[in-house]
C-alpha cells in the first residue's frame, strides 16, 4: 500500500492546467509544422505562420495560446494499492483547477448550472475521469477543452449492416459538419463501440495520443488512414478559408460492443489539442 | 485585396467590402458574447437604451483570459458566431455595421446583413495570444458582472481579419450560398 497525500495532486493539477495552455505538446508542434510546409493554398498557409507566431508568443510572452483556456477535463489513472490521505480526493482535484486558473491567468469558462447559467468563476468543477488500475501509480493527464470544437462532436448509434463504411461515413459527415467553426486543422478523436457513453469516452481519450501515431490495429490504422485522407479531401482548410490541410490527425479507439450495435463517436478537437501529463 | 480600414465602419465603407478582402483594422471595436447579447437585446426588448452606440459600431465576439500587470488584455481570439445568430439581425437592425468572429452563419443573419449592409469578418480562430498584440487599449463598458462576457470597449491596431460574408452575401466558407 502507497500512501499519497492529496496535496500533491492539488500541486499537479495547478501545475498542468497552466503547462497546457501556454504550449502544445513536441508531436502537435511537430504535426503543425509538417502540415503547414506540405499545404497547398497560400492562405492557408500565412494561417499556419500565424499560429506557429501565436504559439512563440503564447510561450515568451506568457499569454495563453487560445482565449478559451478550456473546461478541464482530468484524467485520473490510479493503481488499485494507493491509499489517498489527507481528505477528499474529488475536492484536491478542484482545488488544483481553481488555484492552477487563478495562478495561471487563464479564463473561467464554467457555468454552475448548465441552464441558470452563472459563472463559478474559478473554472471548477472539472470532468473528472478516474480509472483503477494495476499497482501504486497515479498518472494525472488534464486536457483543457476548449468549446468552440467541443460543440461539434457527434454521437452515432450505427446498426451493424453499417459496418465499416457507415462509420468512416459518419467521421467525415462530422467533421463537415465541423467546418469553420472548430478552428481547423482539427485533430479527430474516434471511439467506436462500447456503449453510448463508453465511445464517447474512447473519442476522447483518442484526443490524448500522440499526435501522428497509429493505432496498434491493422484494420484500425488502416480506418485512420483512410478518414484522414477523406477529411482533407474536404478542403476545408486552415481556419476554414480553404486549404488541404483539415485535420492534423485522426485516432481511433475501439471496445468491445452489443451484437445489435455499432456506437460511433467523434470528437472534434482544434489545433490548440492541449493536454499535460504528470506521474505521481 | 489588402485593405487597411478604421472604424467606426461606414455603410459606404462596408459595402464597399468583398468577400475575400484582407484586411487590417484600427480603432474602435466592442466585445460581446453569449450573455452580453442575451442582456442586449433584453435591454431593446424593454425599450433601454444600448451600452455603446451602436451605429456603424464593429463587434468582436471575444471573452478574452485575464491580463496579468503591464499587458493590455490575456489572449483575445474570436469565439464561434453562430452562437450570436439569433441575437444578430434586432442589431444589425439599429445599425451595426461589422462583426468578428469564426464560423458561420445563419441565413437570417446573412439576409439581414444584405438589407442593412453589414459584413462578417472572421479572425483566425485560436491564435488569441498574436491578435492580443494587436489590442492596444481594453476597458469594460458594461456588464462587469458577467467576467470574460462583459462588454469591452477595445481599440486595435491593424487587427487582421479577412471578409467571410460580405454585404452581398457572398460567403467565403459557403460556396453553395453563393450560387443562391
Ligand atoms: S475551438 Fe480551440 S482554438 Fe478555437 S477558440 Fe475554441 S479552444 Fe480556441
Amino acid at each position: 500500500m502507497r500512501e499519497i497525500d492529496v496535496s500533491l495532486v492539488t500541486n499537479a493539477i495547478r501545475d498542468l492546467c497552466i503547462e497546457a495552455n501556454y504550449g502544445l505538446s513536441s508531436d502537435m508542434e511537430k504535426a503543425l509544422a509538417d502540415a503547414s510546409v506540405n499545404e497547398e493554398s497560400e492562405l492557408g498557409r500565412s494561417i499556419f505562420s500565424m499560429l506557429e507566431e501565436n504559439l512563440k508568443i503564447a510561450k515568451e510572452d506568457q499569454i495563453p495560446i487560445c482565449q478559451d483556456t478550456g473546461m478541464a477535463v482530468v484524467f485520473l489513472t490510479v493503481g488499485q494499492d494507493v491509499h489517498f490521505t489527507g481528505g477528499s480526493l474529488k475536492e484536491a482535484v478542484n482545488r488544483g483547477v481553481a488555484q492552477g486558473y487563478e495562478e495561471g491567468y487563464l479564463r473561467k469558462s464554467v457555468v454552475g448550472d448548465p441552464l441558470i447559467r452563472e459563472n463559478t468563476k474559478d473554472n471548477t468543477p472539472a470532468v473528472i475521469h478516474y480509472e483503477i488500475t494495476e499497482g501504486d501509480g497515479v498518472t494525472i493527464t488534464v486536457a483543457p477543452k476548449g468549446f468552440g470544437s467541443e460543440n461539434m462532436s457527434r454521437i452515432f448509434m450505427l446498426k451493424p449492416a453499417d459496418g465499416r463504411e457507415g462509420v468512416l461515413e459518419k467521421i467525415v459527415e462530422a467533421v463537415k459538419d465541423a467546418g469553420p467553426n472548430a478552428c481547423p486543422p482539427m485533430v479527430v478523436g474516434v471511439g467506436i463501440g462500447g456503449t453510448f457513453e463508453q465511445c464517447a469516452l474512447l473519442a476522447k481519450k483518442a484526443l490524448l495520443r500522440e499526435v501522428g501515431q497509429k493505432s496498434s490495429l491493422p484494420h484500425i490504422a488502416e480506418l485512420e488512414e483512410e478518414a484522414f485522407k477523406k477529411i482533407n479531401e474536404l478542403g476545408i482548410g486552415p481556419a476554414g478559408l480553404g486549404g488541404s490541410t483539415t485535420a492534423l490527425a485522426v485516432a481511433i479507439e475501439t471496445y468491445a460492443t452489443h451484437i445489435a450495435g455499432l456506437p460511433v463517436a467523434v470528437n472534434i478537437c482544434c489545433h490548440v489539442n492541449r493536454h499535460a501529463t504528470k506521474e505521481l | 485585396m489588402n485593405l487597411k480600414i478604421t472604424t467606426p465602419l461606414t455603410k459606404e465603407i462596408a459595402r464597399s467590402l468583398k468577400a475575400g478582402d484582407i484586411v487590417s483594422l484600427t480603432g474602435v471595436v466592442y466585445a460581446a458574447r453569449d450573455a452580453a447579447h442575451k442582456r442586449m437585446i433584453e435591454a431593446l426588448a424593454e425599450g433601454k437604451d444600448l451600452p455603446f452606440d451602436i451605429t456603424d459600431a464593429v463587434i468582436y465576439y471575444l471573452g478574452p483570459s485575464p491580463a496579468r500587470e503591464g499587458q493590455v488584455i490575456g489572449s483575445a481570439g474570436p469565439t464561434t458566431a453562430g452562437r450570436m445568430d439569433k441575437y444578430t439581425p434586432a442589431l444589425l437592425a439599429k445599425g451595426l455595421r461589422g462583426m468578428i468572429g469564426k464560423g458561420r452563419r445563419s441565413d437570417a443573419v446573412v439576409e439581414s446583413m444584405k438589407e442593412t449592409g453589414a459584413v462578417y469578418f472572421a479572425a483566425v480562430g485560436g491564435a488569441g495570444a498574436l491578435l492580443s498584440k494587436h489590442i492596444t487599449k481594453s476597458e469594460v463598458l458594461a456588464y462587469e458582472d458577467l467576467g470574460t462576457e462583459a462588454i469591452r470597449r477595445l481599440y486595435v491596431e491593424d487587427f487582421p481579419v479577412i471578409v467571410v460574408i460580405d454585404s452581398e452575401g457572398k460567403d467565403l466558407y459557403d460556396r453553395k450560398r453563393n450560387t443562391l
